[in-house]
Formats: structure tokens, C-alpha cells, sequence
């Protein structure tokens, strides 16, 4: 049964067609990664989930609440991160989930113990009487993250909700959507793919508007696996070498070199794994590395969306 | 629904951001120096340094309606400015900050987040008028003699609902604009539409600019009303808020 279910859906701006057909299908419980390059039509489908627009055409259900007539019914199903989460810089964050803990209507004494709970969640204890105004970027985020679970939503719309975040901030808001797992349905939009290979179960691929693929993600990287080996070693002539003679082989793909390092596609994973390592010893290399490479959904992406199309 | 909720974070902000305390400073100010104004001014040019004595008699000894008409004079100037710059930033900025988006999607309707910035502004107008009328009486009771309370109350209503016309015509731009430049444009064209016609002879007594004239006959004891300019306003005001409402009800933020 999907939690989130959107059927033909498109939204046109003039001559511009934002989504053209998008269907997109979220199973209850999942960590759905919604990945696109820019422009590919993931902010507009989530404002369309979220009851921020409306699609010029489709059908969408979030829940079980149709979203065109939604009314009051869907934001207490729903939590929601928008990309720069905006706040009224004035309050301090105690206060702002307290004010949003009144809208959904939970009694004082919740609102006071479910924002102590996420404060603490999003390790914003310390900063719980300080006004908004002055956080960073990271700070507004996490903040956001617990503004979006006050009261546990079964679906939670989180778009791009790292992108902007430095390696630290980005491992804290993953680490918290990661413990979500379970907890509450999650569609993350992002073109970061390391996000989604990190904490996504299920990956939606989409561009110009149309899912071009949605699977759990091993399936996806199974299906669209490019088997590849990379061997390490520090005599680079000798590798570089040894790479140009691969080259020649019929069951190699390519062969690219980079730092002491060969990256070897081929077409026969079996023949590759029988021959390589006694080549490299008749090449005379002594290897620091030999290893089968699992394909990244980078590798996937790549092959579905096109590189010129990552920006 | 969640109205009151909504309402009172309006009023929080209006104090955290001092919205409230320049409106109330500025009414006050101007409620305040009115009679003062309108006392002392012939005494001042009297004592410039110079002035031949004959000249004297010809400034005119300062009454009550000097005090009323000072008053009124003031207010309908700087209580509009007010009433439109309070007002014409309200829910554009929230668009552009993207607090908006961040809100509509919690249990608000778009109807109560515009009706709740409209209620505050309101409160904040009926204190710090009333604060303002009561000063203005006060010194006018103690430089003058006392206004009757009664047309002097009606006096303020009818200010009530004329910087009321503008906030309502003010809420409607913010929320149709898209920019703070397109509020602020037409904000001040409803100054310049409302105004302009309300300055045209026999129209003019339709519209609510008639409204203060109808305040000073009441206060300085004229025959003088203005009925249909009441009703008109209120009109207005009612249509701006319902066109905001469903403009914004179909509005992507």
C-alpha cells in the first residue's frame, strides 16, 4: 500500500513543463531518496504534496488524503522541510515549537516535553533560549528538522535538506533522518547521490519532469550494476603499462588511470575476476589494492540521466 | 481555525519588533502637541522678535476647534502614512522569506493567516488611538476647555475606519504582489486612487477622506453627516479583505 501516491501528475509555468507525466509510488515506513538534477521537477512535485501548488493535471494522495482536495486534512499527516527552511527570526526556538505545538493543538504539557525531545534530537538544547536570528545555516536546519516532526507526521517531505550543509552539518541531519527510519514515512528530495546511497532504501530517479526509474536501491544498482575492479600500486609506469595492454582485451569495457590507481570496466565479471590478478603478477606489480568494486548509484545515475545533465 | 493562536504571535511580533510602539509613538505624539500645537502657536509668532504690535491683533485668539481641527489635520495625514507603511509589508515579506511557504503547510488556513495580521494591526490602531485621543483631550481640557466625550469618541471611530480602508486596501496589495516594490506601489496607489477622488467635489462626499470632516461637524457641535461615505468605507474595507482572501486561497507561495 503507497503512502504517498502520485499519478500522471504535470505542472506546466507558461511554456514550461515543471512535471509531464510524473508517476511516483512511496511504499509506508520507506526512506524514498527522490533524486534529480536541478531543475528535474523535485521541489515542484514536493510543493505540490505539501498543498503549496497545485498540478495542472494529475492525480496525488498523500495518506490516504487527496492533496487538490485536501483542506485541513493533509498538514497533520505531513511534515515538511522546505530547502531554506524560513523562520520568524524574532523567537527563540522553544518558543517556535511551542507555537507551532499550538497550531496542531497538543496541550501544554506536551508541547513543553515533545519540544524539550527534539531539541535535544537535533542537539539544540544550548541554543534553546537564544532568537533564531542569529543561527547559521546548519542550526536552521536542524531546527527545521524537529519544527517538521513536532507532531510525528507519518509522511515527512524533507527537500534537499543537506545540500547546503558543510560535511559536518550534513552527517548530523542525515544521522536524524537515518533514525527516522521506521518511525515515519520520508521522501527526500536531493542530487546529492552519497545522500541517498547513505540513507535511502528506495531511490526515484527523475528528470525533465519524469520518473525515469524508482526501485529499492540495491535492486537499482543490481539492475544497472557497470562491474568494475580497481587495482592500486606504486610503481605507476609499470600500472599505466599493464592498463594500456587491458585495453586490448575483449571481455575489458574501459580502463581509466588516476593516481596510482586503475579502474577497470568489464563486460564479464567472471573472466575478469580469473585473469586480472594473475596479470597484474605477470606485469610484475605489486599491487596495495585489488578490489571488486560494488557500482555506485552515481554509475546508475549517470546512465540513466546523462552527465551533462548534473550540474 | 487556530485563529487565536495565529492572532496572538501577531501581537508578539508587533511588540518584539517594535511595529506596535511606533504606532502608538507616533499617535501619541501627534494626540499629545495637537492642542499644544493649536495654543501656541499665535503665542510663538507673537514673540517673534519684531513684529509690529498692530500686526498682533490680527492673530486670531486659539479655540477648541484650533485644537480639533489640529488634531484631525494630523492624524489624517500621518495616521494614513501609517496605516499603509504598517501594512504593506505584512504578507509579501513573508512570501519572499518564505515563511509563508514554511507555515501553510501546518494547520493554518491562508484565511486566518491574512485575517490575523489584519486583527493585530487593528488592535494596534484602536490602543494607540485611543491612547492618543485620550491625550489630545486631556490637554485640550486643560489648555482649552473640555471636549464632550460622546462626538469626541465618534470623531476617533470615523479615524478608525478610515486608516482601516487603507490597511484593508494595503493588506490586498501585499498580498497580490509578488515583490516588496509591487506592495509598496500599490499601497500608495490606493493613497493616490482613494485620495485623489476623495478630494473631487460631490464624489468626494462618498468616500472615506469625507469621513474626518464628518468627526470635526460632530465634535465642534454641525449639523454636518456622512452616511454613505460610512457605509462605502466599510464596504471597502470588507470587499479588500474578502478579494486578499480569495486571491491568496489560489495563490502557489
Amino acid at each position: 500500500m503507497s503512502t504517498v501516491h502520485v499519478e500522471n501528475m504535470t505542472k506546466h509555468y507558461g511554456a514550461v513543463h515543471a512535471l509531464d507525466g510524473l508517476d511516483l509510488d512511496v511504499a509506508a515506513g520507506t526512506v524514498y531518496g527522490f533524486l534529480g538534477p536541478n531543475g528535474a521537477g523535485k521541489t515542484t512535485t514536493l510543493r505540490i504534496l505539501t498543498g503549496l501548488a497545485r498540478p495542472t493535471s494529475g492525480k496525488a494522495q498523500v495518506a490516504g488524503v487527496d492533496v487538490l482536495r485536501a483542506g485541513n486534512a493533509l498538514p497533520r499527516k505531513i511534515g515538511h522541510l522546505p530547502e531554506e527552511p524560513a523562520f520568524y527570526t524574532w523567537m527563540t526556538p522553544l518558543e517556535f515549537l511551542d507555537y507551532l505545538g499550538r497550531l496542531y493543538g497538543l496541550s501544554t504539557s506536551a508541547r513543553k516535553s515533545r519540544s524539550k525531545e527534539l531539541l535535544a534530537l537535533v542537539r539544540m538544547e544550548d541554543v534553546s533560549k537564544r532568537r533564531i536570528g542569529g543561527f547559521s545555516r546548519g542550526m536552521r536546519q536542524r531546527l527545521g528538522v524537529a519544527a517538521a516532526l513536532i507532531h510525528h507526521p507519518e509522511v515527512l517531505f524533507l527537500d534537499e535538506p543537506a545540500s547546503a550543509l558543510d560535511p559536518a552539518g550534513r552527517k548530523e541531519v542525515l544521522d536524524l533522518i537515518e533514525n527516522l527510519r521506521g518511525q515515519a514515512t520520508v521522501v527526500m528530495s536531493t542530487h546529492i547521490l552519497a545522500d541517498v546511497e547513505r540513507v535511502c532504501d528506495v531511490v526515484g530517479i527523475i528528470a525533465k519532469g519524469k520518473m525515469l526509474v524508482q526501485s529499492p536501491r540495491e535492486t537499482l544498482l543490481e539492475r544497472y550494476a557497470v562491474p568494475a575492479f580497481e587495482v592500486e600500486a606504486d610503481d605507476r609506469p609499470a600500472l599505466a603499462n599493464w592498463g594500456e595492454s587491458l585495453k586490448r582485451l575483449p571481455w575489458v569495457t574501459s580502463v581509466t588511470s588516476q593516481n596510482g590507481t586503475l579502474r577497470i570496466l568489464v563486460k564479464d565479471v567472471k573472466t575478469a575476476k580469473a585473469a586480472l590478478l594473475v596479470g597484474a603478477v605477470g606485469a610484475g606489480l605489486v599491487l596495495n589494492r585489488y578490489e571488486e568494486i560494488r557500482p555506485s548509484l552515481e554509475d546508475v545515475f549517470l546512465q540513466l540521466v546523462g552527465s551533462e545533465s548534473i550540474s | 481555525m487556530n485563529f487565536i493562536t495565529v492572532f496572538r504571535k501577531e501581537m508578539l511580533e508587533q511588540g518584539r519588533t517594535y511595529r506596535f510602539l511606533i504606532v502608538a509613538a507616533v499617535f501619541v505624539a501627534f494626540g499629545l502637541s495637537s492642542p499644544a500645537l493649536a495654543k501656541f502657536t499665535p503665542e510663538l509668532l507673537k514673540a517673534i522678535p519684531g513684529v509690529p504690535g498692530g500686526i498682533q491683533a490680527f492673530f486670531p485668539t486659539p479655540t477648541v476647534a484650533d485644537a480639533v481641527g489640529q488634531y484631525i489635520k494630523n492624524m489624517s495625514q500621518f495616521g494614513v502614512l501609517l496605516a499603509l507603511l504598517m501594512t504593506m509589508g505584512v504578507v509579501v515579506q513573508e512570501k519572499e522569506r518564505g515563511t509563508a511557504a514554511f507555515f501553510l503547510t501546518r494547520p493554518v488556513s491562508r484565511t486566518t493567516f491574512l485575517l490575523a495580521k489584519f486583527a493585530s494591526m487593528t488592535v494596534a490602531f484602536v490602543v494607540s488611538l485611543a491612547v492618543a485621543a485620550l491625550g489630545c483631550w486631556y490637554y485640550t481640557y486643560i489648555l482649552f476647555e473640555p471636549i464632550a466625550w460622546g462626538p469626541f469618541l465618534a470623531l476617533n471611530g470615523l479615524m478608525l475606519v478610515v486608516f482601516l480602508v487603507y490597511m484593508a486596501l494595503s493588506l490586498l496589495g501585499s498580498t497580490i504582489a509578488r515583490s516588496n516594490g509591487i506592495a509598496v506601489g500599490l499601497a500608495f496607489l490606493s493613497l493616490i486612487v482613494i485620495g485623489g477622488i476623495g478630494a473631487l467635489p460631490t464624489i468626494g462626499d462618498y468616500f472615506p477622506g469625507r469621513l474626518f470632516s464628518w468627526g470635526a461637524s460632530l465634535v465642534l457641535k454641525g449639523t454636518d453627516t456622512a452616511w454613505p461615505a460610512l457605509w462605502i468605507s466599510l464596504g471597502i474595507i470588507l470587499a479588500a479583505l474578502l478579494a486578499a482572501c480569495l486571491v491568496f486561497r489560489r495563490q502557489e507561495v
